[in-house]
């Protein structure tokens, strides 16, 4: 048996490795994706004041701290039984949107972009966010820039910091906007729109105009049948910031929806001794471990999974660009992991829309912005879609309010068993008898996972992460015979 | 003349910091084109085997930011230690241990005892808990031990500087770099670097009368008035006791500081000081009086040393 390990995985937010073995025919036998880490927040929260919660789970992850900012704040309504303002509601949609249109930003051209835009095979000094400006140009790459600048400057102006926010708080917001700020958040707002249909563009003449990339993104090596999960409005469209959770079925029908407090009716969490995470799956279908189908309780949260388990998209640009991708990949629901990357820039669109039209509502601008809380708390469930899936957050507190309970079901670690899975597919596809592992094959199997955009810092909460990649080869008998590693 | 190294690394940490890095924005073109970047992670394809590779002291910086957690975290701060000129603690958790360190107000066993078996969701596996090694039927396979005591980086390894903040703000890491491109003398070892010298106090516009108080409030329990101090509306807020750099930014949008820049100078325990400037502003002289308006303080173990639980003169609490 030889095994080859690919740690850590690099241009992932967070830590993990990867153990390949092969039998003695050269041919995939097993692989394992581990998570190292456990930081302990549900543990460590315990005894804290629940107001804090927004403020403290923002260091689950450093990348999509304004997600837990918002469950822990609609966790904490919850818990208060207080009805936020109209206005209110409003500025954390806003605040939440652009934040989607930014992250996606981030992920579409420095973290999974790299991979098509400079190559899967190109040298690794070359395949980062430098490489992707050198190949598309000084004026592109600006422009991400620029994005990202503007989407961190309306988040600062909304939630008090650009990372880490502040103002979200039981019963709603400390802080409004005044109608100065509005006006230049709108003026952002716009940009974002134009940047966001720009990308889709770039995206089809980059990847859907080059055969090869299509027929990567195809193929049956990157493909899994499962379940998808994804927060839909009333009218079953895809909503980042409130709703309920819908999830279809691998033939893409609706399974079940529900509320927030349901939560642990639908998703139950599997133990593994050799990783700190767990495998979330659904519990009605039950766990029958890292395999696909309609009898396996794995399920899929990501970009991807959102558009298939909703009827469309809620803004009339994005969803044009929904049903050409949908026209295009052969009906719904799409199976191809690869096509996660089009989904997601279809929800950066979506985002930057649905932003211009909430700056543009005349009570974004309100003063009444917080209702103090007058209920003695007690429990509460707060769910947002995070970039990286549906992100749930579930207090108990004291009659003071102070916890005596967390539990959270975080973004990626929903998609830890199918990311297990695609990786498995991907190796067992490209390792064969024979052929030479390169570096470039490596990257391909690392490309099976960069699709979910996985965040294992906020896997992690539990614990932070890092990823890079070595590839050790061991004999049967366990003992070292290869290495292969990323030579720059 | 050869770009000087640099390595930015992360251990137990959310990767904060390292998107401050990213939001220099236009400047990080800059900080790539000064620095020959040889080991990030989050951003670039380089290895840990191609760490141990390079020779000692051949990285100019690192910056290295994320407590100390479990076994891995250590092994790659002594490694980035070994092949580093300087090591910079970037960031909260790295500094004082940061809201990781929260977790030596509990412990390991029970972190592991909720999240792998107690937990509502979880179904567990027959009582299994992580094992450092798992024999699996194709061979064996390992994960780090993860640590009874989160530390912060210099409770592991010498360190030569602190940058403060959680995160810290890219002004501040720019102007970090901009001095070290200067190529002036850098500062005694040990100094703390991207943040001011006084105390959050000092950037807060908000009006401080050091009130006499009577009635302590929760955040959610009052709107505050936004030009006077939140301490003396009676709203916990940490800005006396921590380091200027930030700007203020929580206050400024109504919410109270919560000390992630750390303590002023010369002040070596943040909470301990925060315990000394409440006691001053309590308006009451009877001990029974005194312990009622304190009672309204709910948590201040976690509220004081919010991210410095680590590195205060506790450490942890040894039995809960």
């Amino acid at each position: 048996m030889k095994q080859i390990k690919i740690d850590p995985i690099t241009r992932l937010e967070g830590h993990g490795k990867i153990d390949i073995f092969l039998n003695d025919d050269g041919e995939v036998a097993n692989t394992y994706f581990q998570i190292p880490e456990l930081r302990g927040f549900e543990q460590f929260c315990v005894g804290r004041p629940v107001e804090e919660m927004p403020r403290i789970t923002t260091r689950i992850c450093g990348v999509c701290p304004e997600a837990h900012h918002m469950a822990a704040a609609k966790a904490c309504d919850a818990v208060f039984h207080v009805e936020i303002p109209s206005a209110a509601k409003k500025l954390r949609s806003l605040l939440y949107n652009v934040f989607f249109a930014g992250d996606h930003t981030t992920h579409f051209y420095a973290l999974g972009g790299p991979d098509f835009i400079v190559g899967p095979d190109a040298p690794a000094a070359e395949r980062n966010i430098l490489g992707v400006v050198k190949k598309v140009g000084l004026e592109v790459g600006g422009k991400v820039i620029e994005m990202r600048k503007r989407t961190q400057q309306v988040i600062k102006t909304l939630g008090g910091k650009q990372t880490h926010q502040i103002t979200s708080m039981p019963g709603g917001v400390s802080k409004g906007i005044s109608i100065e700020e509005a006006k230049e958040i709108e003026k952002h707002c716009e940009w974002f729109v134009e940047f966001g249909k720009f990308t889709i563009q770039a995206f089809n003449d980059i990847v859907l105009k080059n055969q090869v990339y299509v027929d990567l993104i195809l193929s049956d090596t990157f493909s899994h049948k499962t379940y998808y999960m994804g927060l839909v409005d009333e009218n079953n469209k895809v909503n980042f910031y409130d709703g309920k959770v819908r999830v279809v079925d691998p033939d893409g029908k609706e399974f079940v929806k529900y509320s927030p407090n349901e939560y642990l009716e639908n998703v139950a969490e599997h133990v593994e001794p050799w990783t700190y995470l767990k495998f979330p799956f659904l519990k009605k279908v039950g766990w029958k471990g890292f395999v696909d189908g309609k009898d396996s309780g794995v399920y899929r949260a990501t970009p991807l999974s959102r558009l298939n388990a909703a009827d469309g998209m809620p803004t009339p640009l994005a969803q044009a660009e929904y049903e050409k991708m949908y026209s295009t990949l052969g009906g719904k629901p799409v199976h191809a992991t690869l096509a996660t990357h089009w989904a997601r820039i279809i929800e950066l669109l979506s985002g930057a829309e649905m932003a211009l039209d909430l700056i543009r509502d005349p009570e974004i601008t309100s003063t009444h912005i917080r209702n103090i809380p007058t209920e003695i708390p007690t429990e509460g469930v707060g769910i947002v879609e995070a970039p990286r899936g549906t992100l749930t957050h579930h207090y108990t507190t004291d009659e003071r309010g102070i916890l005596t309970k967390v539990n959270l079901i975080v973004g990626t670690t929903n998609n830890y068993a199918p990311i297990s899975m695609s990786i498995n597919k991907a190796a067992r596809g490209l390792i064969k008898k024979g052929v030479e592992v390169t570096e470039g094959t490596l990257n391909k199997i690392e490309m099976a996972f960069r699709a979910y955009d996985p965040c294992f810092g906020c896997a992690t909460h539990y614990m932070p992460g890092k990823m890079p990649i070595e590839l050790r080869i061991y004999d049967s008998s366990n003992n070292l015979i290869d290495l292969v590693r990323r030579n720059p | 003349m050869a770009k000087p190294k640099l390595a930015l690394y992360w251990a137990a940490s959310c990767g904060g910091c390292e998107i401050a890095v990213l939001d220099l924005h236009e400047k990080i073109l800059d900080v790539a084109n000064a620095f020959d970047i040889v080991f990030w992670p989050v951003a670039l394809d380089f290895k840990y085997s191609d760490v141990r590779a390079m020779e000692d002291k051949s990285i100019d910086i690192c910056l290295f930011n994320g407590a100390i957690r479990n076994s891995e975290n250590e092994e790659m701060a002594h490694l980035m230690r070994d092949k580093s000129k300087l090591v910079v603690a970037f960031g909260a958790c790295a500094h004082e241990g940061g809201i990781p360190g929260l977790a030596n107000l509990t412990t390991k066993d029970a972190i592991l005892k909720w999240v792998f078996k107690d937990s509502p969701s979880t179904v567990s596996n027959n009582g299994t808990y992580p094992q450092t090694h798992t024999r699996m039927p194709e061979g064996e396979i390992e994960i780090p031990e993860m640590w009874e005591t989160v530390k912060a980086l210099n409770q592991v390894i010498d360190v030569d500087y602190y940058i403060p903040g959680c995160p810290p703000q890219p002004d501040q890491i720019w102007g970090v770099i901009e001095y070290i491109l200067s190529g002036q003398p850098m500062p005694a070892k040990g100094a703390t670097l991207g943040a001011g010298d006084k105390t959050c106090c000092e950037e807060c516009p908000r009006e401080r009368k050091e009130k006499k108080l009577k009635q302590f409030f929760r955040p959610y329990e009052i709107i505050s008035d936004p030009n006077e101090c939140l301490l003396d509306q009676g709203i916990i807020c940490l800005g006396p006791v921590s380091r200027s750099g930030c700007g203020a930014l929580c206050p400024k949008a109504n919410i109270p500081c919560r000390g992630c820049y750390g303590a002023p100078p010369n002040c070596p325990d943040q909470g301990a000081k925060m315990v000394s400037a409440i006691s001053s502003v309590i308006d009451a002289h009877e001990p029974e009086e005194i312990e009622k308006i304190l009672d309204q303080i709910v948590d201040p173990l976690g509220t004081f040393y919010r991210f410095s639980v680590p590195q205060s003169i506790l450490r942890r609490v040894e039995k809960i």
